[in-house]
């Protein structure tokens, strides 16, 4: 049978960068308010599953040429190398450092060195929600 | 007046609930059921806005927003394996 997803295709291409801004925003509120590094990372992996959804595996793949079984090792990493930043300076492991810096157009700001680690999680539960549903929908039966 | 307004409105908005939920159990195809699902998930929203104005916060606008985009990608996904039998598809349709 061949089927028409035009409705679907159009909607999917403007409603993912709605998502994927919305798992920004959430990231970089999780300091103050809700959301943070575990609620962005699974709405970012939402919007990409979206993708998925509406177009298909070969397309996407070529589109999103990421290995995910590596973004997860990044993201470890990341979130490693924060904690050994604090050993630098003969501090205990994962020590916060944080100070208020003037950037051009945001004014102050308060940048923490709790923002990398923030996206080590980010990146981890990105890459490990698509490799497991990636993985279950390419499975030969 | 606020006050009496919500709750009023709070318990309309779970009788709506208990009959989509009655759509669900007894929905005679899946159709049904998938469409009665998706307007739990609005009215649920609509629950979660009002408790937001009786308790006074906005903490809660974040989770409305969650449940919105996963209620629509729900439900994109069961149409999907309702009409084609695969959710995610390998190669060009």
């Amino acid at each position: 049978m061949k089927t028409n997803y035009l409705m679907l295709h159009t909607i999917t291409r403007i409603v993912t960068f709605i998502i994927l801004s919305f798992s920004i925003y959430l990231f970089f509120a999780g300091h103050n308010s809700p959301g943070g590094g575990f609620i962005g990372g699974l709405m970012m992996a939402s919007g990409l599953i979206l993708l998925y959804l509406s177009f298909d595996l070969k397309t996407i793949k070529r589109v999103l040429p990421f290995d995910y079984s590596t973004l997860i090792a990044t993201g470890l990493l990341i979130a490693l190398l924060t904690g050994f930043n604090g050993l630098l300076f003969g501090d205990p492991f994962l020590t916060q450092y944080f100070d208020y810096f003037e950037l051009p157009i945001l004014g102050e700001v308060e940048l923490t060195t709790a923002l990398p680690f923030d996206l080590g999680v980010f990146i981890v539960v990105v890459a490990i929600t698509l490799l497991i549903i990636l993985t279950i929908a390419e499975d030969d039966s | 007046m606020l006050y009496t307004v919500s709750h009023i409105t709070l318990v309309l908005m779970s009788l709506s609930i208990a009959i989509c939920l009655y759509r669900v159990f007894i929905g005679p195809t899946i159709a049904d059921r998938i469409v009665a699902l998706d307007t739990t998930g609005i009215n649920l929203i609509g629950f979660i806005g009002i408790i937001m104005i009786l308790q006074d916060t906005v903490a809660y606008s974040e989770a409305i927003l969650v449940i919105a985009i996963l209620a629509f990608i729900g439900t994109i996904a069961f149409s999907k394996f309702l009409e084609g039998g695969v959710v995610i598809d390998r190669n060009h349709h």
